[in-house]
């Protein structure tokens, strides 16, 4: 019989907003740049991680989300990372591809996998455990689901994030959230989308 | 637990059009590494393993309008209409399609010979799944150089959790300047074919592949090869490079092994990742005495293909499956003598010996590696 899973924390960062449990905890004016938003993040919430700024911004948002998801409570070292975008590493992408031909640059090039993202999620927490990184043309449920829910049967961790972690052009949306068996909201599709995309906002 | 199977397959490589081709020439010991003029390189050129266009049309042609679809998109395509045709039965309906790619159509960018939307790697996907009808919306995998292997895992998965009957797991990556360029700004382009594991090595060569094969419970032969079990783990070090312990690797072979229940000299071959850089090979020897698999004979296929990116993992797993079903080892291409500082029993020359159990392991950028048990199942 598989163990009952549930959905705890969540964080949303998008419209330049970040949004903890449905509580707005930051905001900036709508006609914000992307990269002074993240840097405001940074400093609001009193992070101290010097690796941040050699960062790409997809990265950069990656981190911070789970940086606020982590807030106070170190994760499990079984802490299982199932993220997905629609984008991939397009922006960053299209960023070295403009020095190719010039100056190719390493540090640029290495940030052109969407799954890199990943790697400094794990550096920073010292996480050893399962990754995953799908692309879909948008934030879709059913996946995460299926996907955790084997992990979890298969005691290949103790507890989940999930995240989509998108960026092109600017445009950015950030959802991650923990799973666990334990307590919380129910995991399922429904619940997972009302998280996402909360009506009230 | 019922397990799944890896049924019909298909390579498209430099190497050859179909898997049989393929293994004919690994057997006659080709490679896929030619010197390829390209102005990025001071010797004005690379070693690479490409695929001609005028090739890939001609074979495209029956199926399809050539000028319809990108490279890449009719390389993935040929791949799965060989599994397809193998196969005239298969409900489209309920088998998921899975792609596994890096960096997708990235030869198209900056080029306007296509909408830029196929940039997308779920565009590009859904326009391979829309030119066979699969009815499920398809799945992209983009997890660096695990993620061939990481996409069979996940076809296992998603049928267990009862999502999909049966998947068709396919991937592709090109050689393009994009990545030789990347690469060779980390120096990490070998001037001549690439050697993994030896003490010549001097680093990798890129080389570009489609491959395509299914997933499934119901497989009808009387020999047919399961998937076990993977498991994947992060080093937790370093974006760019492996960690020096091999500890991703280590942990993720070692957590695979107890798992499944199994003793390492169970094994009988493993397919290494092997790209033949000077701290890749070294981490995985490392990791591979760690884990107590020193003495299994072990390649790396690089030396034939290249490093194939999304693709490597995906192909290495179904030349492991046919080495499990012909009870074959192939020797690793390109190896003079051992460069690693712990030895392994690296395969020298293809020779036969009764197989049951392989073992294929992947390591990528940002620090993801993945080991994966294959076995032989014989119906009485």
């Amino acid at each position: 019989m598989s163990k009952q899973l549930f959905i705890q924390d969540s964080v949303i960062i998008r419209n330049g907003k970040v949004i903890v449990n449905g509580q707005i905890i930051h905001e900036i004016d709508a006609d914000h740049k992307l990269s002074s938003f993240l840097k405001s993040i940074y400093k609001k919430q009193n992070f101290k991680y010097p690796k941040f700024f050699k960062m790409d911004s997809l990265s950069k948002l990656g981190y911070l989300a789970s940086e606020i998801l982590f807030k106070n409570k170190e994760p499990e070292p079984e802490t299982a990372l199932v993220f997905s975008n629609a984008a991939s590493s397009l922006d960053t992408d299209e960023a070295y591809a403009e020095t190719m031909n010039d100056f190719p640059s390493p540090s640029v090039f290495v940030y052109t996998l969407p799954n890199i993202m990943l790697g400094e999620i794990s550096i920073r927490f010292q996480l050893r455990s399962e990754n995953i990184f799908l692309i879909n043309e948008e934030f879709d449920p059913g996946y995460y689901i299926d996907y955790s829910k084997v992990l979890f049967e298969e005691g290949k961790a103790s507890k989940i994030v999930c995240g989509w972690v998108d960026l092109h052009n600017s445009d950015y949306d950030v959802f991650l959230c923990q799973i666990s068996p334990g307590e919380g909201y129910d995991l399922n599709e429904e619940e997972l989308k009302k998280l996402y995309l909360p009506t009230h906002e | 637990m019922k397990r799944n199977y890896l049924l019909s397959d298909s390579i498209i490589s430099p190497m050859g059009f179909g898997t049989r081709e393929n293994l004919e020439s690994i057997h006659r010991g080709r490679s896929a590494l030619k010197f390829h003029k390209n102005s990025l390189f001071t010797e004005g050129g690379v070693y690479a393993g490409i695929i001609p266009d005028k090739i890939i049309n001609e074979s495209f042609n029956i199926i399809g309008d050539p000028g319809l679809y990108t490279k890449l998109e009719k390389l993935i395509i040929l791949a799965i209409q060989e599994v397809l045709n193998e196969n005239p039965d298969l409900n489209l309906q309920d088998t998921g399609l899975i792609i596994s790619t890096t960096k997708g159509n990235i030869d198209q960018l900056g080029k306007n010979e296509f909408p830029e939307e196929r940039l997308y790697l779920w565009k590009m996907a859904e326009v391979i799944a829309s030119f066979f009808g699969f009815e499920k919306k398809p799945i992209v995998v983009s997890n660096a150089c695990i993620s061939g292997a990481l996409a069979i895992k996940t076809a296992n998965d998603l049928i267990t959790a009862g999502r999909f009957s049966n998947v068709l797991v396919a991937g592709g990556d090109l050689v393009s300047d994009f990545v030789l360029s990347g690469f060779q700004s980390f120096q990490a382009i070998s001037p001549e074919p690439c050697r993994p594991f030896s003490n010549d090595r001097q680093g990798i060569s890129l080389g570009e592949a489609a491959v395509a094969i299914l997933i499934g419970p119901n497989g009808k032969e009387k020999e047919k090869i399961a998937y076990v079990d993977a498991c994947t783990a992060n080093d937790a070090n370093h974006i760019s490079g492996p960690s020096r312990t091999g500890e991703g690797l280590y942990l993720s072979i070692s957590r695979l092994l107890s798992a499944c229940n199994i003793l390492p000299e169970e094994i009988g071959f493993l397919s290494a990742h092997g790209t033949a850089t000077t701290y890749n090979d070294e981490m995985e020897a490392i990791a591979f005495h760690r884990t107590g698999l020193e003495k299994i004979p072990v390649n790396s296929f690089k030396g034939y293909y290249g490093h194939t990116l999304g693709t490597s993992a995906l192909i290495e797993t179904i030349l492991t499956k046919h080495s499990l079903l012909n009870n074959e080892l192939f020797a690793s291409a390109n190896f003079s003598g051992s460069g690693v500082s712990k030895p392994l029993n690296i395969i020298k020359q293809h020779s036969h010996e009764e197989l049951k159990l392989a073992l294929k392991t992947a390591s990528g950028f940002g620090g993801c590696n993945l080991a994966m048990l294959l076995k032989k199942e014989t119906d009485e």
